[in-house]
């Protein structure tokens, strides 16, 4: 396996927008088919950690990444490597559901078709919608405007949107930060499950979000200059019962945030 | 204390006389036209041509006319308008260049229409050779409506939400893709709307094609881009100096013509905006 049991790692990472680092010298390693969340106090950065692991962070003028991030073993910010690919490979889902204003189908369908996938298109479809448990509630109106849909069930379509072009990786921004609490337990149930067949990372600013689904939680603080930094990481359990650091512990008892 | 209850109820009234007047004065306007050119209205109108005897005089080859020369400014307009519209918005966003642009665009949106006009003439007319024609009147409405056209495309694709551009680039997207599946048929709609909008003002334009065409007398509608013109407003102000009485009220049944025409078409461009706005609302 390429890149042994860890498929992203982080080696010096720092981004800055416009000189101004919003994160600084992080180095840390993402283990396949695992669950890794990174929480931290608003403004610490941590969007932009997940960002700069699939190149969105090139969206962005003025942001400029230093340090390298390695993909199964290959840095993704290093020369003749295309975002459009790395951003294939490593999936994203955003804070606030965004499916597109067309049918459920055409945008499961979307990706599939931007990469000149013809075959199969239904089945395809089919498959990332019951990946997303979305499938049995949607499979009578697939034509439907998916604007049409709940809050929690456009974000499991942005899921499923995602998950259709097959990405090693799946990065989930604040997945659950707009819903309510039943379809955010839908949701952290389908991470537990789909991390069976993929990488999850997920930032999140709700600890107990963390604690029930993360197998390794990172924590950031900003440092003196307002930049995130990385100040503990490890198994989710000691980060929550046995935090080495004293500002981890005071953070994660509510006394920063 | 006081003065303030009493503007609260004297400001209302001000207003309301304000928006009174100016209904009232559209109002009669609308009225002594349709007085004075209803009874003109006919089937000749329509498919007449023109001639010095005013009963039988008609509108086809202003019609036509203005057919011919909005269609072509349209034919241009629009693609160059959105074009540019894309490039300043989704290419160059940060570029000084493009700020310099737009800021001229918004300019030239204020320059009188006769200027158009008289650009028009000497370098399409005569420096160019293409004479008072088609092409050349409508090449004028095209840079007249080109930056009306930029303008609300822009407006449009900004509309166009930023998450719905990401998402597709997370899904591996390239830009182009970005632009032709995400950004251009969200924004669609809304450039319609405007462009529909622009249309009606080529339409109802006068003074640049004064310029251009002259009042001549056209016999016959176009029937190539090098062939001399006469359009709607054209048409209509040519009858209005006419001594006689009956062109004066052709020329009003003339100008109910344009007000049907120039009214569908904005209602055209409103039933287009609210279906837009339905299908954003779902």
């Amino acid at each position: 396996m390429v890149g042994g049991p860890y498929i992203i790692e982080t080696l010096g990472l720092s981004v800055s927008y416009d000189g101004r680092y919003a994160v600084r010298n992080i180095s840390m390693r993402f283990p396949r088919n695992s669950i890794t969340a990174i929480i931290g106090p608003s403004g610490c950065g941590k969007s932009t950690l997940l960002r700069s692991l699939n190149r969105m962070n090139d969206l962005i003028p003025g942001a400029r990444v230093e340090g390298r991030v390695l993909f199964k073993g290959v840095d993704i910010y290093g020369d003749g490597v295309d975002p459009v690919d790395v951003r294939r490979r490593i999936g994203m889902v955003f804070q606030k559901p965004n499916p597109f204003p067309m049918s459920i189908y055409d945008n499961v369908a979307f990706g599939l078709r931007i990469n000149g996938i013809k075959d199969d298109l239904d089945r395809r479809v089919r498959r990332a919608l019951e990946q997303a448990a979305l499938w049995d509630e949607v499979k009578d109106r697939l034509r439907e405007n998916a604007y049409k849909l709940s809050g929690g069930q456009q974000q499991r379509l942005c899921i499923a949107r995602a998950l259709a072009v097959e990405p090693e990786v799946l990065l989930l921004d604040e997945p659950a930060a707009s819903l309510d609490p039943v379809a955010t337990a839908k949701i952290e149930e389908l991470l537990t499950t789909l991390k069976q067949d993929y990488t999850i990372i997920i930032v999140t600013h709700n600890m107990q979000q963390a604690a029930r689904i993360a197998d390794q939680t990172a924590v950031l603080m900003p440092d003196e200059t307002g930049a995130g930094t990385l100040v503990e990481y490890g198994p989710t359990r000691q980060i929550f019962t046995n935090p080495r650091s004293r500002r981890t512990e005071d953070y994660i008892r509510g006394r920063i945030g | 204390m006081a003065l303030k209850q009493l503007l609260d109820r004297v400001v209302p009234r001000v207003l309301l006389t304000a928006v009174s007047l100016s209904v009232i004065f559209l109002a009669s306007l609308l009225i002594e036209v349709a007085y004075t050119g209803l009874g003109m209205l006919s089937p000749n109108l329509i498919r007449g041509y023109p001639s010095s005897d005013p009963s039988r005089a008609g509108l086809r080859p202003a019609i036509w006319g203005s057919v011919w020369v909005v269609g072509l400014a349209m034919l241009v307009a629009l693609p160059l308008g959105v074009a540019t519209a894309l490039y300043l918005s989704e290419y160059s966003r940060r570029g000084w260049l493009s700020k310099l642009i737009y800021f001229n665009l918004t300019n030239l949106a204020a320059v009188p229409s006769v200027v158009y006009g008289l650009v028009g003439l000497s370098f399409l007319g005569y420096f160019m050779g293409a004479g008072r024609s088609v092409l050349t009147g409508g090449l004028t409405l095209s840079f007249l409506i080109l930056p009306l056209i930029v303008v609300v495309s822009m407006e449009a694709i900004r509309s166009v939400p930023e998450l719905h551009r990401l998402g597709a680039y997370a899904l591996g997207a390239t830009r182009s893709q970005v632009v032709a599946r995400i950004v251009l048929p969200e924004a669609l709609p809304g450039i319609l709307t405007g462009s529909i909008l622009a249309v009606s003002r080529a339409m109802g334009e006068a003074a640049p094609l004064l310029v251009i065409s002259g009042l001549i007398f056209v016999r016959d509608a176009p029937s190539g881009l090098l062939d001399g013109f006469t359009v709607l407003p054209l048409q209509i102000f040519s009858w209005i100096l006419r001594p006689q009485e009956e062109f004066r009220r052709l020329s009003a049944a003339g100008i109910i013509v344009l007000l049907v025409l120039l009214l569908s078409m904005n209602s055209l461009a409103i039933v287009l905006r609210n279906m837009l706005q339905e299908r954003r609302a779902e």
